[in-house]
């Protein structure tokens, strides 16, 4: 066993300091130091996606990072995109267009979907397609996944719009 | 799935990075974007006891474009894939990227690691073959090249040293035209078969190429037969039908999950052949 060393975080907007092996997988710091179980542990082999987050403005598979590589990393995860109360426009379009099933996949896909809205304003089917390919789903077939993020982009490029 | 124990560096610089590989040796590995090694670690098929991670290495990032184009070693998927520049001079790049793994490991994997760490199934390895590409590496001893088509020996073996870090690719910017297609089962799998093409052309008649497989041998194929059978053609059916049969005899696939020989065999062919066909059509 190596040593634990302290890595500092900075999770949803607050600075968090961490106790670990620098083996230690993103993942488990996130949901088992943090508490932050929104991110879900799927395949744990860099395919699913569900334990998508954000890591320094990119989407990342939290189990295929470890603590150490993210020391001095900005992250977010679902729990920093909304909560209950106040519902992200992705959460809301997700509900709204029955984007989810059994809701395994759907903090990764939202936060996934985020960060391509970021990227990317105003997709096609095939740019959503293509940018969400890093995350399965075996519930909804996508079809509802597409249109829930494509909803998503039109109320936030309102939202946006109506702004400026 | 948690890895044996490590301990683990993130040098500033790279002296202090290849001091770190000359302490330890090969119980060293230096760590990039992580996605292939991290899941063979988890595996437990890579046992590292020494991680050097070169992400603070900012000298090895950063793409390079004029008449050769120069990528450093950390530089990432989603990076070439969204540089312009790039893209104007060598659009192949954006090509193959794109169709490597899914979009989360491209915001991490980078051309580094996927060229120096000898998988098979990994995409740019053919791809810098068929550009003849050139490998900078450097260790204590000082800086060497080592061209693309040298520098693989077998599966995950190469000819770069323990002791070395490879921190850029070289090539010159591609003439003509270049494809790069890919047959595989899902996104982000590894290719059933896939071809890298160059061809130039003066008129109607092919005056240069070259091409190269990936994942149809232990290491990847740059085939002088296939590319031989189009010099001074007009890349007609007969030309293309020769180049594969040109191909097919280099290539040596195992069967394995992605199917059996005879079935990867003409997978190659057919692959080989779009991609002639349309690197002819940009040439």
């Amino acid at each position: 066993m190596s040593k634990q060393q302290q890595y500092r975080i900075k999770v949803n907007g607050q600075e968090e300091t961490i106790t670990a092996e620098p083996r230690e997988l993103l993942i488990y710091t996130l949901r088992e130091h943090l508490n932050l179980t929104g991110p879900h542990i799927g395949c744990e082999t860099s395919h699913c996606g569900a334990c998508t987050v954000t890591m320094n403005r990119k989407s990342v598979k939290a189990c295929t990072v470890f603590i150490a590589q993210a020391d001095g990393a900005e992250i977010t995860t679902i729990e920093g995109l909304g909560d209950p109360d106040v519902l992200h426009p992705l959460q809301e379009a997700f509900r709204e267009h029955h984007g989810l099933q059994c809701g395994y996949c759907t903090p990764g896909m939202i936060t996934r979907a985020a960060r391509l809205l970021e990227e990317n304003p105003d997709p096609t089917d095939e740019d959503i397609r293509f940018g969400m390919a890093g995350n399965l789903c075996r519930c909804t077939g996508y079809q509802n996944i597409v249109k829930s993020i494509k909803a998503a982009a039109r109320t936030m490029n309102e939202t946006r719009e109506a702004a400026e | 799935m948690i890895p044996a124990a490590f301990e683990y560096y993130r040098p500033r610089d790279i002296s202090s990075a290849v001091s770190l590989l000359d302490q330890f040796g090969d119980e060293a590995r230096v760590i990039a974007g992580g996605h292939s090694l991290i899941p063979m670690m988890k595996l437990r098929m890579a046992d590292v006891p020494h991680l050097v991670d070169l992400q603070d290495l900012d000298e090895l990032s950063g793409i390079e474009v004029g008449d050769t184009i120069k990528i450093g070693a950390m530089t990432t998927q989603y990076e070439m894939i969204n540089d312009d520049d790039l893209a104007d001079v060598a659009p192949i790049l954006r090509e193959a990227a794109l169709q490597i793994a899914d979009p989360q490991v491209r915001y991490m994997g980078t051309i580094g690691g996927n060229v120096a760490n000898g998988d098979p199934g990994n995409d740019l390895p053919g791809l810098m073959q068929c550009l003849d590409a050139v490998y900078s590496v450097v260790s204590s001893d000082g800086k060497r090249t080592i061209p693309a088509r040298e520098f693989y020996k077998a599966a995950f073996s190469t000819a770069r040293k323990d002791t070395e870090i490879l921190t850029s690719v070289s090539f010159c910017a591609p003439k003509g035209g270049c494809a790069y297609v890919k047959q595989k089962r899902k996104i982000g799998d590894y290719a059933t078969a896939a071809a890298a093409v160059q061809i130039e052309r003066q008129g109607d008649r092919c005056t240069a190429a070259s091409i190269a497989m990936t994942n149809l041998s232990d290491i990847p194929v740059w085939s002088e037969a296939a590319a031989s059978a189009l010099l001074d053609t007009g890349v007609d059916e007969g030309a293309v039908k020769s180049a594969v049969s040109g191909m097919l005899g280099d290539i040596d696939p195992a069967e394995d999950n992605r199917g059996p020989v005879a079935f990867k065999r003409h997978v190659a062919g057919v692959i080989l052949t779009r991609a002639i066909s349309s690197a002819w059509a940009r040439a």
